[in-house]
């Protein structure tokens, strides 16, 4: 009868496809997807439909596959998280092994792909950055340093150029520019969720900032990067890349994140403890919509460059 | 538990091979797709050539 049991109890758990699917890490892949298709559109070369679609589903896999294996490496330390407690490694609905094939057999799939249906340069690209990702930041930088985020941030910010390199099979200023933004963007946005996520890091031994450093840090730490952010964010409007919708969007959204950041720096532990971090949470909301907002009017200015109703600034 | 042409597990199991089988539906579909634009927008030009000579 016990045997019985344990078999059923051992059925309730089976994976279903949804819990393969969220190996991937879906909303991370959203962020890939939009800024991939923004670096792949804002190309001045044109690229068939189908191809551009087949090259942002590839970039996309790939993501997705460094995702997978991300959580092959990291089980132990998202089993400690409450964050990440419930991914399907340590939920016990996919094993450790199944992941590791999924992310290899997927990042072969993707790269390969990308190469035939683009071009070697974007694979290139794209091999690098699962590499990166999964070795440099994964492996390495994670439990090693607090420059974890700053360093690995830059696995999130190879999309666009990828997008940019799969449409001109080059890798021009204007695809080393979309990457900075992503890279710059990063430490706030990571950092902001780290300080309302309290004791996730310092339990699984992650070194944080928040833990290295301490929180006050953390907070100035956000500043700096806001201001250096938006120095870069509204400097890029004025090259070949901004156009008049950028402009106007930088302006408004690094003034809010600017706003934001301030904020995060003028609490202390006590003022956000009492509102349960409102204003982080905020921030790091904001931080989503900034990225998604900034990129989106990279886009639509060149559509209209390429429909001719602005000239470009270049 | 006895033998029957429906098992439990092709009930517990029909999402997952549902979802790899739409999914395996989808790579055919878009590598043939990728196939007929490459060969379409002359991308294949070079090894058409090798190939004739």
């Amino acid at each position: 009868m016990s045997d019985a049991s344990d078999f059923n109890a051992s059925y309730e758990n089976e994976a279903q496809f949804g819990d393969y699917f969220a190996l991937l890490k879906p909303r991370v892949m959203a962020l890939v997807v939009f800024t991939a298709f923004v670096g792949l559109l804002a190309a001045p070369t044109p690229v068939h439909p189908f191809v551009g679609f087949c090259a942002i589903l590839f970039i996309a896999l790939g993501g997705g596959a460094s995702g997978a294996l991300n959580m092959w490496y990291d089980a132990d330390i998202d089993a400690v998280m409450k964050r990440t407690a419930r991914r399907p490694i340590p939920a016990g609905k996919v094993t450790k092994d199944e992941a590791f094939a999924i992310g290899i057999a997927l990042s072969a799939f993707a790269v390969i792909f990308l190469g035939l249906a683009t071009n070697w340069l974007a694979a290139g690209l794209l091999a690098f950055t699962i590499m990166f990702y999964v070795v440099i930041y994964t492996m390495w930088l994670k439990r090693w340093t607090p420059q974890n985020i700053v360093i690995g941030g830059a696995a999130g910010a190879f999309p666009p150029m990828i997008g940019w390199a799969a449409a001109t099979g080059t890798v021009s200023v204007e695809a080393i520019l979309m990457f900075c933004l992503t890279f710059m963007w990063t430490p706030p946005h990571f950092w902001a969720l780290a300080l309302f996520m309290r004791s996730d890091y310092d339990d699984a031994g992650v070194p944080m900032l928040t833990v290295t450093h301490g929180r006050a840090s953390t907070r100035k730490h956000i500043l700096v990067y806001s201001v250096l952010l938006a120095g870069l964010a509204i400097g890029t409007a004025f090259t070949s890349l901004g156009g008049p919708v950028y402009l106007t969007a930088a302006l408004i959204l690094n003034t809010l994140f600017l706003k934001g950041a301030v904020d995060i720096w003028r609490r202390d532990e006590d003022m956000s403890e009492a509102d349960n971090f409102k204003v982080e949470r905020s921030f790091f909301k904001l931080s989503l919509i900034y990225l998604f907002a900034l990129f989106g009017a990279l886009l639509i200015d060149a559509f209209l460059v390429r429909a001719g109703l602005v000239g470009g600034w270049t | 538990m006895s033998i029957v042409k429906e098992h439990e597990i092709h009930n517990r199991r029909k999402g997952r091979n549902v979802g790899v089988g739409l999914v395996l539906a989808a790579a055919i579909a878009l590598i043939f797709g990728l196939t007929v634009v490459k060969i379409g927008t002359g991308d294949f030009g070079g090894a058409v050539q090798d190939v004739q000579n």
